[in-house]
């Protein structure tokens, strides 16, 4: 750690890891009641459990990010945080209206509308709340002594996110036009502006984990975020297939969609060549494994598994079944869950002085969470298809295909226990860190010499 | 071999000529698509009140409607069509709440108007042109 402000990213990572706690309990819930256990019905319906679910999802995602940006916007620019009281202000709010909005959907308090249930009076304070954050990172950025594209690219990653979280704000008549522009949010989040904060930060491990120089990561780095919106920004039709939009989002949505795995194939190999070019001295293997994870599984998970229901004709069948539940779990947890992760697992030696960046826990927690989520989404996968052709090819009543498909939800929470104890071993090891010191500046710089540049 | 400004022009230039074509798209989709796949003159105060209900209570924490919610319960676009809107009617203040084959729907206390407002939301949605979501079943056992 280069800077003390740095440390305030350790409160978005610890927020992080509670939410997420949080979102995995509020899982199994779901996959209970899916086998028909839904004794908690009467606190926790699946409507408020799932909008639960997928907001924590977000939050934790999101506080992640934050955690990022505070991290490595100091480190990149050369400079302290313009400032902490401002930083700390902005995650207490951020932590208060995240309760707010939780607490809310339990006494249904909802807005309704899938990924964005907030209510929009939230939809303010959130606003603001994310303003406050840019406003620190420009400060900071703008002050500093180095302007680099890795942190230009998270930055305007950041900026662009919350620019795109407007359209979702307001109220249109019709509820095709309400759908339209909820997808300029979660699609133009999730594959586009993200994948932006995604290859920024993904930048930053690699220059930092592989001593590779500069100049080449963030050369690819713009071909990748290039491929990103050349394929991602059009791609937005495979969500407008079937929403009461003219027939010619079929074609595009198509095609453009077809075209998305390239970018995070793109992020593979680029992650890969980097790893096997760099001098692979660096002791933080934990931090190298989650790099390289995210990328991997961000292919495997957004990309193929994306690709495997994206066509128009597939989507016909597909669209609004557990297949998408498939796509959606490893999709996030490669692109965005463990891309925390891996920053995480990178800054906490650094920030605590703590040296646990090679152990067994910390192993065992990557391979039980990864395997756990693969299973998971072999289930859901199983699920699905068996659902699809069930429900929509040999049109069995909606119930009916459903009690069919209960026993893929126990393989599910089967494999989401081992999921979460990967998940648990994590946590353990992000409680052994401790908190971050002061002393633990100048931590980690010594890896500086290897790089080249 | 490719430098880092010809890489960054790829990036710049590319996302502006396809975010330019995506708001051309918006733009005609907007004006001439949507009024016309959604029926849009036939949204009044009935339909605008089920749309706010729809939303409200978070029905798509368990259906999907166009495809698009949650998947615990059924597929309800073309609800009206299958069921009429007796039968819609009867689920929403069900004692005990609504529980066909096990999945328990949340108990509610709407007015009759409030009922009446839902079933023409959906009826609304289910005369709405998808694009041929969702597809009629190749083989159909329960006929």
């Amino acid at each position: 750690m280069k800077f003390k402000s740095q440390k305030v990213a350790y409160y978005f990572f610890a927020l992080s890891m509670l939410l997420l706690s949080l979102q995995i309990v509020y899982g199994f819930i779901m996959a209970f009641a899916h086998m028909g256990f839904d004794g908690l019905h009467e606190w926790i319906p699946f409507n408020a459990a799932t909008a639960t679910h997928k907001n924590l999802l977000v939050v934790w995602i999101l506080s992640g990010f934050m955690g990022a940006g505070y991290f490595i916007i100091p480190d990149e620019s050369d400079t302290e945080l313009w400032s902490v009281p401002l930083a700390l202000l902005q995650f207490y709010s951020f932590a208060i209206v995240g309760v707010i909005a939780v607490v809310g959907f339990h006494v249904g308090w909802f807005e309704g509308r899938k990924f964005l249930e907030i209510p929009r009076p939230l939809d303010y304070l959130v606003a603001l709340n994310v303003i406050l954050f840019l406003v620190i990172l420009l400060m900071t950025m703008f002050k500093g002594k180095k302007r680099t594209t890795t942190a230009w690219v998270l930055t305007s990653g950041l900026v662009f996110a919350a620019l795109l979280y407007l359209p979702g704000m307001i109220w249109f008549d019709n509820h095709t036009v309400d759908s339209f522009f909820r997808w300029w949010v979660v699609h133009l989040w999730v594959e586009g502006v993200w994948e932006l904060i995604m290859g920024g930060i993904l930048a930053y491990l690699l220059i930092k984990l592989t001593g590779v120089d500069r100049e080449v990561i963030e050369k690819w780095l713009y071909v990748i975020v290039g491929l990103t919106f050349l394929s991602g920004i059009l791609g937005t039709g495979h969500h407008y297939y079937f929403i009461g939009v003219p027939k010619y989002w079929l074609i595009v949505g198509g095609i453009f969609s077809a075209l998305e795995p390239l970018a995070f194939l793109g992020m593979t190999l680029f992650a890969i060549q980097m790893y096997r070019k760099g001098n692979k001295k660096h002791p933080n293997k934990l931090a190298i494994y989650w790099t390289l994870s995210t990328a991997i599984v961000a292919f495997l998970g957004a990309g193929l598994l994306g690709l495997a229901h994206t066509l128009p004709g597939v989507n016909l069948y597909t669209h609004g079944t557990l297949v998408t539940a498939m796509h959606g779990h490893l999709a996030f947890w490669g692109a965005y869950a463990s891309l925390v992760l891996a920053i995480i697992s990178y800054s906490m030696p650094l920030m605590t002085g703590r040296k646990i960046y090679d152990n067994s826990i910390g192993h065992m927690a990557f391979w039980f969470s990864n395997i756990g989520m693969i299973g998971m989404t072999m289930a859901f996968a199983a699920a699905g298809v068996a659902q699809v052709y069930m429900e929509r090819i040999v049109g069995l009543d909606f119930m009916q295909a459903q009690l069919e498909i209960e026993p893929h939800f126990f393989v599910l929470i089967i494999a989401a226990t081992v999921f979460s104890i990967g998940i648990t071993l994590f946590i353990i090891n992000f409680i052994k860190f401790g908190v971050p010191v002061d002393e633990a500046i100048g931590e980690g710089e010594e890896f500086s010499a290897l790089q080249t540049s | 071999m490719l430098s880092k400004k010809q890489a960054k022009m790829f990036f710049l230039g590319g996302t502006a000529v396809f975010f330019l074509i995506f708001i051309g798209m918006t733009v005609d989709t907007l004006v001439n698509g949507v009024p016309k796949y959604t029926h849009a003159s036939q949204i009044d105060d009935q339909v605008r009140l089920g749309r706010h209900l729809w939303d409200s209570n978070n029905c798509m924490g368990c259906h999907t409607i166009m495809g698009e919610g949650a998947y615990y319960a059924p597929e309800l676009t073309k609800v009206y069509e299958r069921r009429g809107p007796e039968y819609i009617k009867t689920t929403f203040n069900f004692p005990g709440g609504w529980r066909p084959n096990g999945r328990n729907m949340v108990e509610y206390n709407f007015t009759e108007q409030e009922k009446e407002a839902l079933v023409a939301f959906l009826k609304w949605v289910g005369e709405s042109d998808l694009n041929g979501f969702p597809p009629k079943p190749s083989v159909q056992l329960n006929k």
